[in-house]
């Protein structure tokens, strides 16, 4: 590193465009494309008896309408079960139209497209479908009943089961463990729904051009879009390309892909040799796009008169909706993360993924993380209950000691690979966040408590990202990476590894993420992994480029690349600041020329002189050009870590409950940006104050989301969100060249944990369901206090 | 049927012939090409929608483009100076980093500005009551606060 820029709060270069209207997000491209717009179907479970488009067919300036079976085979087909896994025994994902039967309401059932999106929502309202009514599942108590089912063939409507098991170092299994044990503890716990709920939707938008397709999505991966649509389409991966314009908000739903949309605009824009476009709108988002978090667990526990934990067992059930595309990532992230920055004795963990008939469940921002949080800090607090004891104490007993990293918890991660916790060191975040929050010298009183949640949070999974670098002869520097941004900041958290790198002012540096133009192999933006894993990328990246660098400045400097630096721009000799070369020279010299464009570009033709008329203009092994791509593939996730602490108060009469201050000490490795860290722990924990407080998707028992509404499903505002007070640990990991874990997700993960243990603190009695509103407060007084 | 109605946007007078019930949003997007104002929500609730009418805060999303004929409408377009220089309160927003994917955020700065040629210097919790019609998902609404307050200091500066 030569400058600064490494750990400085840098403004963000992406805030100009954004903040006078410059941004493109999808649906400001494309003013001249046509309108698609979906029917979806009102019912959570039916058969599509015949489907009527004849009244749609005089709106003036309707374009064609589509069904499943105006479909060609390859279109039509189920969409991908992305992420399959051995314990998925039952996986179903729905098709890009439906087909015969409909799983849920607002599951897509006709396209219409038209001149504009007017016309074609008119169209919509004319298409009548017959249904045939079938009874719908819908709650995890009537999925596990299994009396009906969401598909004909799974039966007991369990998609997936899986029982993971880690025996105390004595060979015990947890029951074992936990009918041995001093004390025993058994409840319940329940976790609602919620949903990302990016304030902008989703959308497609595409182009044909007779031999190349390019399609825009509001997406969290396009290069796997790219591959996805290629493949659905049948087109040759070279003449598809893929574009995330600015993306506004993301949190998990736009990782999933292909959407129907992302198949069927494009299919439609190459069928009618239009441009196409799709913007989802906001009912369209709640009711079709995926939701997250609901589970209940059982939970059984064993432990010493010291609280530490000799044997825990805890058996999931895990709501997934009516598909299962993105696989049972989410469960199985809730029953590795559970274990958080604790030892346990014995472990046993089992999860059961059911389908119901309401909108499929897919990671958000936490990823089942949340969900496993919860259990396991509410279990602390149930043990430091049971025994009196303070319920830090009960935590310190159980954490993983500084000197035992890596710690291997002997389980298998998402990812495939072993749960190993790289570094950290809990005992001295437990200090950061008492101090933080005042726990020792906090006043308890009748309606006012405190409380505090531990986490640890698997980070920046593989399986790789690349970076491409390259330095053009006007001196700029330009930065690619395959992955998206929804504003994490990767414009300027990117370039300022580049540039303290490459040793060039950041003003030089650009960078473009998302575009599979400018780099074609990526995952996507998920998993707190984007600074982790492209990050490094670049970094590497640019280590390729300044050694070239170096190489051809010290042939032109004659001077030994050993005793070469840059910085400012300048190649130069370390000690002799005026023997030096520009980095826009080295970049002209990197590319012998026949022809020159400007003067610069003179330098390096072929009789200026400047090569050695002994060698070939480009060396053996040499490419031309002061470029250079390179690839980071972690052996395994990094593990952040994280404890919140809150104050809360609740009106006696009201039940009103207030958060009057809230406390984070976080530790994702090194920073690279502070301010763009702490914006994404704010944002995180304002989610999770919505997941505890506030949010949840109310299904009645005809499976109509009730509250698919901003008036109904409960954002907080700035008036809901408590200030949230920050400090940082930094334990670099040793895994990755940069030191660095990941924070995107980490602002969310205890919070309905933390709110919990509060209100308990406050009330005195369990507070085992989340989320809490005044009205389920005001109940369980009166179910506890009489 | 179509109507010919000319709105004032950011100082242009612009004619345009829009149906009934064309949205006042959908009216600056797609038929003027001003795709800053965005739409989060079109029943209300987000404001990610508001422009200034009349110098005053209003959904666009909630208005339709014909009952607005005549009007003088800013946009976050016409935020900044017309030399192009940033306002304090978009500056604040910069410099507070009040905005990660910035879809909420020209909502805010129509909201804002509104707010600030009101009381130019507002409390905290008029601050909080000022932005509380507007959603964010990413920021927290921390730094958003903080950069009102930063513009109202800029803003003070200046004149
Ligand atoms: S789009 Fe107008 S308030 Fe949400
Ligand atoms: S910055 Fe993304 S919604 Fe506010």
């Amino acid at each position: 590193m030569t400058t600064k820029l490494f750990g400085e709060p840098v403004q963000r270069r992406e805030d100009p465009r954004l903040l006078t209207g410059q941004g493109r997000y999808l649906d400001d491209l494309g003013r001249e494309a046509l309108a698609a717009a979906f029917v979806r179907s009102p019912h959570a479970h039916a058969r599509i008896r015949d489907i009527d488009v004849g009244p749609a067919l005089d709106v003036e300036g309707l374009v064609a309408v589509y069904t499943w079976e105006d479909l060609p085979e390859r279109v039509g087909r189920a969409l991908p079960l992305l992420i399959p896994h051995p314990a998925l025994t039952h996986g179903r994902t729905a098709y890009p139209l439906a087909r015969e039967v409909v799983r849920h309401v607002g599951e897509p059932v006709v396209m219409v497209v038209a001149t504009d999106r007017y016309a074609a929502e008119d169209a919509c309202a004319l298409i009548e479908v017959d249904y045939e009514l079938r009874k719908p599942v819908v709650g995890l108590e009537e999925a596990v009943h299994g009396a009906q089912l969401v598909h004909e063939d799974v039966p007991g409507n369990v998609g997936a089961h899986l029982v993971q098991e880690v025996p105390a170092p004595g060979g015990h299994g947890a029951r074992e463990a936990i009918e041995a044990a001093p004390h025993t503890l058994s409840f319940r716990l329940d976790i609602e729904r919620s949903a990302s709920m990016p304030l902008e939707g989703r959308g497609v938008y595409a182009r044909w051009d007779g031999r190349d397709l390019r399609v825009y999505s509001s997406t969290q991966t396009s290069t796997s879009v790219r591959m996805a649509v290629a493949a659905a389409l049948g087109l040759p991966l070279p003449q598809v390309e893929v574009i995330a314009p600015d993306v506004g908000g993301g949190f998990g739903v736009k990782i999933v892909h292909p959407w129907p949309e992302e198949v069927l605009v494009p299919w439609a824009a190459m069928t009618l040799g239009r441009e196409v476009k799709w913007a989802e709108d906001r009912r369209e988002h709640f009711i079709s796009s995926a939701h997250e978090r609901a589970q209940v667990q059982h939970v059984r526990v064993g432990f010493d008169d010291e609280g530490r934990v000799l044997g825990l067992d805890v058996s999931i059930l895990h709501d997934h909706g009516a598909y299962t595309p993105y696989g049972i990532i989410v469960p199985i992230v809730t029953s590795t993360q559970l274990l958080g920055p604790y030892r346990v004795g014995a472990y046993r963990v089992e999860f059961t993924a059911v389908y119901t008939n309401t909108v499929q469940v897919t990671p958000y921002r936490g990823a089942g993380r949340p969900q496993g949080v919860f259990c396991m800090e509410r279990t602390m607090d149930k043990i430091a209950r049971h025994l009196g004891k303070d319920r830090t104490a009960v935590r310190e007993a159980n954490f993983i000691r500084p000197e035992e990293f890596p710690y291997d918890q002997g389980m298998i991660f998402q990812d495939g690979r072993p749960l190993i916790y790289d570094s950290g060191d809990y005992p001295e975040m437990l200090r950061m966040i008492k101090e933080l929050i005042g726990w020792d010298s906090f006043e308890r009183r009748p309606g006012r408590g405190i409380g505090i949640g531990c986490y640890v949070e698997g980070t920046g999974v593989g399986p790789y990202e690349g970076g491409h670098v390259q330095i053009t002869s006007d001196g700029r520097v330009h930065v690619s990476t395959g992955l998206t941004s929804q504003g994490q900041g990767h414009e300027t958290a990117f370039a300022q590894i580049a540039a303290a790198e490459l040793g060039v002012p950041i003003e030089r540096v650009s960078v473009v993420t998302g575009d599979t133009r400018r780099f074609a192999y990526a995952v996507g933006t998920f998993a707190s992994r984007a600074a982790v894993v492209s990050g490094n990328a670049i970094a590497l990246a640019c280590r390729k480029v300044r050694e070239k660098a170096l190489r051809i400045a010290a042939d032109a400097l004659e001077a030994d690349p050993a005793d070469l630096d840059i910085a400012d721009g300048l190649v130069h000799v370390a000690g002799t600041p005026s023997a030096s070369i520009p980095l826009s020279t080295v970049a002209v010299l990197a590319n012998p020329l026949r022809y020159a464009f400007d003067e610069e570009a003179a330098k390096a033709t072929q009789f200026s002189g400047t090569a050695s008329p002994d060698r070939p203009p480009v060396a053996e092994g040499e490419e031309p050009g002061l470029e250079g791509r390179d690839y980071y593939s972690p052996i395994r996730s990094t593990f952040a870590a994280g404890m919140h602490a809150a104050v809360v108060e609740t009106d006696p009469d009201t039940a009103e409950i207030k958060v009057v201050r809230y406390a984070v000490v976080h530790d994702c490795g090194r920073l690279i940006n502070p301010m763009i860290v702490e914006g994404q722990i704010h944002g995180g924990v304002a989610q999770g104050i919505g997941g505890a407080l506030y949010e949840r998707m109310v299904y009645d028992q005809h499976g109509q989301l009730v509250n698919a509404s901003f008036m109904d499903f409960l954002m907080p505002y700035a008036t809901e969100v408590p200030h949230v007070e920050t400090d940082h640990l930094e334990t670099p990991s040793p895994l990755n060249p940069l030191g660095i874990k990941g924070a995107g997700e980490a602002g969310v993960i205890p919070v309905s944990a933390v709110i919990a243990s509060a209100v308990e603190d406050a009330e005195g009695f369990a507070v085992d369901r989340m989320p809490i509103s005044p009205s389920e407060l005001f109940e369980a007084r009166r179910r506890n206090r009489g | 049927m179509e109507h010919e109605i000319t709105l004032v946007v950011n100082g242009t007078a612009r004619r345009v012939r829009v149906p009934a019930r064309r949205l006042l949003s959908d009216c600056l997007r797609h038929d003027l090409g001003l795709t800053g104002t965005h739409v989060g929500c079109e029943h209300g609730v987000c404001g990610c929608c508001t422009v200034l009418l009349e110098g005053r805060p209003v959904r666009s999303c909630l208005t339709f483009a014909v009952t607005v004929d005549g009007a003088e409408i800013t946009t976050v377009e016409g935020l900044a100076g017309s030399d192009g220089r940033l306002s304090a309160v978009q500056r604040a927003f910069a410099e507070c980093h009040g905005l990660q994917c910035g879809f909420c955020t020209p909502g805010f700065l129509c909201t804002v500005t509104a707010l600030l040629a009101d009381n130019p210097v507002p409390t905290d919790d008029e601050v909080i009551e000022g932005i509380s019609g507007n959603l964010c998902r990413c920021t927290g609404y921390q730094n958003i606060v903080k950069a009102v307050h930063r513009a109202a200091e800029l803003r003070a500066e200046e004149t």
